[in-house]
């Protein structure tokens, strides 16, 4: 059963330094003010991965969390780099971060075989491309037809985190819209952190909506806004002016350190850190 | 014939927009494709059915997406389906007639590079990265490709190779047994080049209203194959000028509106 928590107490008794960790959410439901909290509670030597690493696991990387990356497309969505990520890739600023990447479709089978418990995912990908020297894919020959197919290591994370719409007092879950890789990276994950927009008494959710069952999830926090500035579905729209003025912030080391420091370091939790950018 | 005003930036979207058969399932990328997949629904091809990436299927977004996950795609689909089926299921399974792509480098064979400029390690331009275009160019029935014409971009040798076109040329594609034909045609703000059907190289069949072959070749990082009767690309019409400007108008307004 998924404790109710805080999300400081979640992300102090689930997240752990060097832990591999998958925060999810393709576009939509970014963990926003989780990822925030694993900045202020300075966890160290985290291997992330993710799909879609854009300006949360900038925030983080510049921030000195992490020391690997897995992914497969990295880029702040329709306006450009992420400064960070490249700053710790070229100059290792502030620390130097490996990179294994990939494309989409591999990182989705290794996830899809991580939460079956497989040791890889399958699929006819990365042949033809410069992607198979700088990433971990190994080609293997169907059994059957002796067709040559990628196997891609599968995603185990330590802990996975995401962000939905509700959980009910029990800690069960119900999210929708574009739901991404999320269900595969809780169910291949060893812990599972959950922040939802609201804490209802009945979830009333229809038969085949994506559920999360309270028994395989961690924690579950309340957290509104939680994925500003990405959006969540039925509740706020994306601010497509902050994912803007990221690219500013980050340019500079400078101007991008005195903003953590004064948004996240120096907030005590999303709620402050909303208020201090002027959003809430 | 009245002379309309336009961009080559616009020809270009009209040009690729016009590619689009109506009722084709097109998995779209973001950016320049986004726009001419939108245009040809709003235009000739009402019936096309628009894929994301996101999972978002038969998706009617009223102005364009900024991200790939915009909540106006899945609002205005049919369908929302998770990363993992519209990868497996949908891409990779065979479903889906036409992929549209943009690209930073491309080559002779029409092989793309949306990775990096300059070496892996030490970029010059560290672009996103892959994200779906291999598997869309190696699964779709047919690709387009859509990207401004130049030298730099129009390379001898990719810095790297992220997506398939035709390989190496020739049969060099058939080998690798895709699911799908690869590139049919690449659509730029000069003209229209298309693989010949043999060696595979991309020869000009087409360039845009006012534009000369010479232009287009010194464009191009290599000797650039010209086709015996190059055709003018009809003038952009006023239907699709509007519905473009319109279109480009909505989404400027709903990107810029937020604190």
């Amino acid at each position: 059963m998924a404790k109710i928590l805080p999300l400081s107490e979640a992300i102090a008794e689930f997240v752990r330094d060097g832990d591999t960790i998958a925060l999810e959410g393709f576009t939509h439901l970014i963990p926003y003010a989780a990822g925030h909290e694993i900045i202020r509670q300075k966890r160290r030597n985290l291997t992330l991965i993710r799909m879609t690493p854009d300006v949360l696991y900038d925030q983080m990387i510049g921030a000195g969390c992490a020391t690997n990356l897995r992914f497969s497309w990295g880029g702040n969505p329709g306006v450009g780099s992420l400064h960070r990520l490249r700053d710790a890739v070229e100059k290792s600023w502030p620390q130097p971060l490996a990179i294994e990447e990939h494309e989409h479709a591999g990182m989705a089978v290794a996830y899809a075989a991580g939460a079956s418990h497989l040791p890889f995912g399958i699929l006819r990908g990365y042949a033809g491309t410069d992607l198979t020297p700088h990433t971990t894919v190994q080609f293997i020959d169907c059994p059957f037809t002796g067709e040559k197919l990628a196997a891609v290591k599968a995603i185990r994370p330590d802990v996975t985190v995401i962000h939905a719409q509700k959980a009910d007092s029990k800690g069960n879950v119900l999210l929708w819209g574009i739901v991404g890789a999320q269900k595969e990276a809780v169910m291949a994950a060893e812990r599972a952190i959950v922040t939802v927009e609201e804490i209802v008494d009945k979830l009333d959710a229809p038969p085949n909506a994506v559920i999360l069952p309270t028994w395989i999830l961690s924690a579950v926090s309340e957290v509104k806004h939680g994925a500003f500035p990405s959006y969540t579905h039925g509740y706020y729209p994306r601010n497509n002016a902050f994912y803007k003025q990221w690219d500013v912030i980050s340019k500079d080391r400078d101007t991008f350190l005195a903003w953590i420091d004064k948004h996240i370091m120096k907030t005590k939790d999303f709620d402050e850190f909303r208020r201090s950018v002027g959003v809430a | 014939m009245a002379e309309a005003t336009y961009t080559s930036d616009e020809m270009m979207t009209i040009a690729a927009a016009r590619m689009v058969r109506n009722g084709t399932s097109l998995f779209v990328g973001i950016g320049l494709p986004s726009a001419a997949a939108n245009l040809a629904r709003l235009t000739h091809a009402p019936d096309t059915i628009l894929i994301y990436e996101s999972g978002t299927i038969g998706t009617k977004p009223n102005v364009l997406p900024l991200s790939i996950g915009d909540g106006e795609l899945a609002e205005t689909s049919d369908t929302v389906v998770g990363i993992v089926e519209i990868f497996n299921y949908w891409l990779m399974g065979g479903k889906i007639g036409l992929g549209f792509l943009g690209a930073a480098q491309i080559d002779k064979f029409a092989n793309i590079n949306s990775t990096v400029i300059g070496p892996y390690g030490r970029p010059k331009v560290r672009l996103p990265g892959a994200g779906g275009a291999p598997a869309i160019a190696a699964s779709c029935g047919e690709v387009l490709v859509t990207l401004r014409h130049s030298p730099k971009a129009f390379v001898e040798k990719l810095d790297f190779r992220t997506s398939s076109g035709h390989m190496e040329g020739g049969d060099s594609r058939e080998k690798m047994r895709f699911p799908g034909k690869g590139p049919v045609a690449v659509i730029t703000d000069l003209g229209v080049l298309t693989p010949d059907p043999v060696t595979k190289e991309l020869v000009l069949t087409s360039v845009h209203p006012g534009v000369t072959v010479e232009q287009v070749v010194a464009a191009t990082g290599w000797p650039l194959k010209v086709a015996s009767e190059v055709k003018t690309t009809p003038l952009p019409t006023a239907t699709e000028l509007q519905v473009l400007r319109d279109l480009n108008e909505r989404t400027a307004k709903a990107h810029a509106g937020q604190a």
